[in-house]
């Protein structure tokens, strides 16, 4: 159960150290410390089930359909890692307290390092590929707010972004590897895919899976040829170095190669890739680390070249290498930390890390230099320190490894990198601490407080134990985390310092000796390298970032030209051709279904149909002849409603229309009232051509699908209509009942588009467009703006309207008609109130806001859905019943009815407010305000109303 | 009678698209309604064509007209209101703002989004 704390202790004390800096730096480290103290704790009271042989596991279900769990589990691997993760990093908090200066934000830092540290914990503690890549994606975010920590420094923005983008766009490819790999294994559950290895490898799809995945490792732990982002990262400070890049984010990508071996290593592939990787890594590395001057930049290209030596081993895929992989990833780790909190004391005590500037400083610091000295000869392997005995166990497998049939060239070059090794640890030790003291230091060096040298006077308190101890100190962790890694028998191996005059210790010495003669030969071979030519990693990665840009800004430029018209044909276009290419390879033949027989009142209205449309497009110009053809149009389509039995249809359409034209030419009246003709015939013509045979392609596939027989699913709602839903007209039944829920969704809809209209034209008019609507003039203005006929004879009509609209609301659940029709008659009643006597006149007596109306619509609707909760039942189960008044006689009430209310109000509130809006806008644009008094039939005798009559 | 419904749609859709690209925003709207026409059309032909067979429960009906897709097409007409209004009005508020009706707006030159994200990456890239 607490397995799920152990990463999300550091993301939840994040918050912390921000909130506690104020209380003092001791304070806010001392809290970033007890929270990894927590999680490390829960971490080892895991431990001894772990070494008893078994697997902690706790699941939790997150996304089950696409097979995402938080799930973790415990084996020896994950132990190993977490347990190195959470103890580096107390070392490190422990160090960053006294390294960071009291100008630095130390909140800010702690707080970076703990969700630095949980994304870690996550990614090697993860018991699901998926939830391992979201804690994968998190490593990179935030080593990237750890490396860009100093932000005023370009070279730390540039490095952080250079870290992001490579081991981003390394994620993005193991996205897609983990997805191939749990599609191959049929689960995303690491403790099931470490099953099913020979399932995996026999795949298709191994190869590029297994390219994907090693392209997320690669560049997560900076192997060749992605090796340039780690030494640009060193501008970060130095805990950050000793952290991210000794101990942890660069040994996600070995972790994820360990953690997969049982399942990806063994075959020819992995083999021919992996290890040359690792041992081009570890070569290429080596040799650019002995001429770094920077002490962090020889440490970054010397961690390169480890990971490297570890990349190669768990390529060679024997079970022998691999348990070599995992102890010299322990030694690294403590050796590795340490040297990068050494130099980052060295830097924070001399002020300078250059090696040329340094040197004596065995007799300024010696404690510093003790363990430094320490640290770096097990770098170089010598006896007696941890490193030898992981880099003896390396050259062993590698003088048995052969490739591509040349047995020599592995163990050569391993035992090149080994001689570089010790080069370049013999210049960092010698260079800095030996020779004559120097006097011209920035400033004064002394050994620091034990805070600072203390985690490193630990870590190198293990070199020194594990190279003299290695079986009793590290053997067991070595053994079970080696079982983890192999998933099987371990190997018969003894951890040793003796075995015997071997051929590795052969090597080794030979190394030893080379590598001195290397050093004392320095300034020779510096000379022969600096005259070749030297490709700059930096360099050629700006360019292609360079090259990127522009060709992102290239194609944006190509197909984002802002021009809507132009898409439109592209998407109109699209969308004919793709229709049309699945029309030819398909049949063609028509159906068999009988066809109706024409009637002369269709061909008619067929005809009036056609040479109206036609009409339209010809005279489309004329904006006002436009819209009245597209009206006739309209009329037909209800029409066509009504012959083909569905009257609710055609009575909503027609109101629909109605609306639709008063609105079109209230907005005509502020819209220029002719269309230019621009654009060339050739445009025309193609436009023409476009839609012509999208027409010819609709028209065919209707009369296709109108020749064929089908089935419904209707039967059972015409059945259900009025036992279950109380109703005999079935299209209301189905829109009030059985899919009330769309119905519920429809009048949101309308009422979000109506307080858009609202929102767009109640906001206060700019001075441009104020301008603009108060120069409109109205070229042919009525001379009487308000007709006394239309007057009168829309105020007769409204009480009668309304009746005729609630008339069609009661009857709808069983005849045509219903929320929705009525609703836009009683609109249309009350919109002509507006278009008769004016905005003024009308919105002075409206008594009901419509922007309440639509609201109000839409909680009724919603009560009544909500009211079946109170009898147990679903969202909007409708119920009825019949009941008798005297007078009224029997008669039937259903929560329908409610709900259709609801429709209703929302019907009328939305079409009111669209209406209205547009009108008052017109309103504001009218030269003088109209006064209301002429058009009012006042029946008292004002003196005033009657003089001015 | 088959034939008219569908070349009737046909000739619609094709109406509706031409005026859909033209350059003016009020022959949009109008190739927007006649799309409607078609679209709510096409919809209602899936049901098949009956004559005299409204679906409204009767013991005298000797048989009914599909119920579901003219229960689709009634609410898609009404939706087809509250967008048309919408567009109407953002074309009006467009042509008070910028005084004229083009769909096109024409961008000033340092209003393309390519060059302007090019010299503003180009700053921070590192040298």
């Amino acid at each position: 159960m607490n397995l799920w704390l152990i990463p999300l202790i550091p993301f939840f004390a994040a918050a912390l150290p921000p909130l506690t800096i104020r209380s003092g730096r001791n304070v806010c480290a001392a809290v970033t410390g007890t929270a990894t103290l927590l999680a490390m704790a829960l971490l080892l009271s895991h431990a001894p089930a772990v070494y008893r042989g078994e697997i902690v596991q706790a699941r939790l279900d997150w996304l089950p359909q696409i097979g995402l769990s938080f799930s973790f589990f415990i084996d020896g691997l994950g132990l190993f890692f977490a347990a190195m993760i959470l103890g580096i990093g107390l070392l490190v908090i422990v160090y960053a307290r006294y390294y960071l200066s009291s100008s630095d934000p130390m909140g800010r830092f702690y707080a970076y390092l703990l969700l630095f540290q949980g994304a870690m914990v996550g990614v090697v503690l993860s018991d699901n590929i998926l939830l391992l890549l979201v804690f994968w994606e998190l490593t990179s975010l935030t080593s990237f707010l750890l490396i860009g920590y100093w932000r005023h420094l370009p070279e730390a923005r540039q490095g952080a972004r250079m870290a992001l983008v490579v081991t981003g766009g390394g994620g993005l490819a193991l996205i897609a590897g983990m997805l191939m790999l749990g599609n191959i294994a049929g689960s995303y559950d690491l403790s099931v895919i470490l099953q099913r290895g020979d399932l995996i490898k026999a795949s298709p799809l191994y190869l590029p899976m297994l390219l994907l995945v090693l392209g997320g490792a690669f560049t997560k732990s900076a192997q060749f040829p992605f090796h340039f982002w780690l030494p640009h990262a060193m501008a970060a400070p130095t805990p950050v170095s000793a952290y991210l890049h000794s101990a942890t984010m660069v040994k996600a990508g070995i972790f994820l190669l360990a953690r997969l071996w049982p399942v990806l290593a063994g075959t020819e592939a992995w083999f021919l890739i992996v290890a040359p990787v690792g041992l081009v890594t570890m070569l290429v590395a080596a040799w650019i680390a002995i001429f770094k001057d920077d002490l962090k930049g020889l440490l970054a290209f010397s961690t390169v070249s480890h990971l490297g030596l570890m990349t190669m081993l768990l390529g060679f895929g024997t079970p022998m290498a691999a348990v070599a992989a995992v102890f010299h990833i322990l030694n690294h780790a403590t050796f590795k930390a340490a040297l990068f909190m050494g130099a980052g004391i060295i830097d924070h005590e001399a002020g300078t890390r250059d090696i040329r500037r340094l040197g004596g400083l065995m007799m300024l610091m010696p404690i510093t230099a003790t363990l430094v000295l320490i640290a770096s000869a097990s770098m170089a392997g010598i006896p007696l320190f941890n490193g030898f005995l992981s880099k003896e166990l390396m050259l062993e497998e590698a003088l048995k490894t052969s490739y591509a049939g040349m047995p020599w060239l592995v163990p050569v070059m391993a035992g090149l990198a080994t001689l570089f090794s010790v080069a370049y640890s013999a210049r960092l030790a010698v260079r800095v601490f030996f020779g004559p003291k120097r006097h011209d230091y920035p400033s004064h060096p002394h050994d620091p407080p034990v805070g600072m040298w203390g985690p490193v006077a630990f870590l190198v308190v293990l070199v020194v134990a594990i190279g003299l101890l290695p079986a009793l100190i590290a053997g067991p962790i070595v053994e079970r985390t080696a079982l983890a890694v192999i998933g099987g028998p371990l190997p018969s191996y003894y951890l040793a310092i003796w075995h015997g005059v071997t051929p590795a210790l052969l090597v080794s010495m030979g190394a030893l000796a080379g590598g001195a003669a290397l050093f004392l030969a320095y300034r020779q071979i510096n000379e022969i390298r600096l005259s070749l030519p030297r490709p700059d990693a930096k360099t050629l990665f700006d360019r292609a970032i360079e090259w990127l840009v522009a060709g992102a800004n290239w194609s944006i430029a190509r197909s984002h030209t802002g021009s809507l018209q132009l898409y439109f044909v592209i998407i109109v276009a699209a969308v004919v051709v793709l229709a049309a290419g699945g029309f030819w390879t398909a049949s063609h033949g028509l159906g068999t279904r009988p066809v109706l027989p024409m009637s002369l009142p269709a061909v008619v209205a067929w005809l009036a149909l056609v040479v109206a449309s036609l009409a339209a497009v010809l005279r489309h110009h004329d904006r006002v002849f436009a819209l009245v053809l597209t009206s006739v149009v309209g009329l037909v389509v209800s029409l066509v409603f009504l012959q083909f039995s569905a009257p609710d249809l055609a009575l909503t359409q027609i109101s629909v229309d109605v609306v639709t034209t008063v609105l079109l030419l209230l907005s005509l009246n502020l819209l220029p009232k002719t269309t230019p003709r621009e654009g060339t015939p050739l445009l025309r013509w193609r436009d023409a051509g476009i839609a012509t045979v999208a027409g010819l392609g609709v028209a065919g596939l209707v009369y296709a699908v109108m020749t064929r027989g089908f089935e419904t699913i209707s039967a059972y709602h015409l059945e259900q209509s009025k036992p279950g839903g109380g109703g005999t007209n079935v299209v209301n039944v189905i829109l009030v009942d059985f899919r009330g829920f769309d119905t519920f969704g429809e009048i949101i809809v309308l009422g979000i588009a109506a307080l858009a209209i609202f929102a767009l034209l109640d906001h206060p008019f700019g001075r441009a467009s104020a301008r603009r609507l108060a120069s409109i003039r109205f070229a042919e203005e009525a001379r009487d703006a308000h007709p006394l006929m239309l007057v009168v004879a829309t105020r007769a009509l409204l009480p009668l309207a309304l009746t005729v609209g609630v008339y069609i609301f009661l009857r709808g659940h069983n005849l045509p008609g219903g929320g929705f029709i009525a609703g836009l008659v009683v609109a249309m009643a009350l919109i002509m109130q507006y278009m008769a006597s004016g905005y003024v006149w009308a919105n002075a007596r409206a008594r009901i806001d419509s922007t309440a109306m639509i609201g109000a619509g839409i909680v009724i609707a919603g009560l009544t859905g909500i009211g079946s909760w109170v009898f147990g039942r679903p969202f909007l189960t409708s119920s009825f019943d019949y009941f008798s008044l005297p007078l009224v006689g029997q008669f039937e009430l259903a929560t329908a009815m409610a709900f259709d209310l609801g429709v209703f109000l929302a019907v009328v509130g939305a079409v009111l407010l669209s209406l209205s809006q547009i009108s008052r806008v017109q309103q504001r644009a009218e030269r003088s305000p109209v006064t209301d008094h002429p058009m009012d039939i006042v029946l008292d005798t004002d003196p005033a109303v009657v003089k001015e009559a | 009678m088959e034939l008219l419904v569908a070349s009737a749609t046909g000739v619609m859709t094709a109406v509706g698209i031409y005026l859909l690209l033209r350059a003016r925003t009020f022959p949009v709207i109008l190739g927007l309604t006649f799309l409607t026409y078609a679209v709510n059309l096409f919809l209602f032909a899936m049901g098949r064509l009956t004559i005299n067979q409204p679906p409204v429960i009767s013991a005298l009906a000797a048989g009914y007209a599909d119920p579901l897709p003219q229960a689709l097409v009634l609410t898609a007409i009404v939706i087809s209101f509250g967008m048309t209004a919408l567009i109407v009005v953002l074309a009006l508020r467009g042509f008070l703002e910028s005084g004229t009706d083009a769909v096109d707006l024409d961008l000033p030159d340092d209003g393309d989004p390519g060059k302007s994200v090019a010299s503003g990456d180009k700053a921070r890239l590192p040298s």
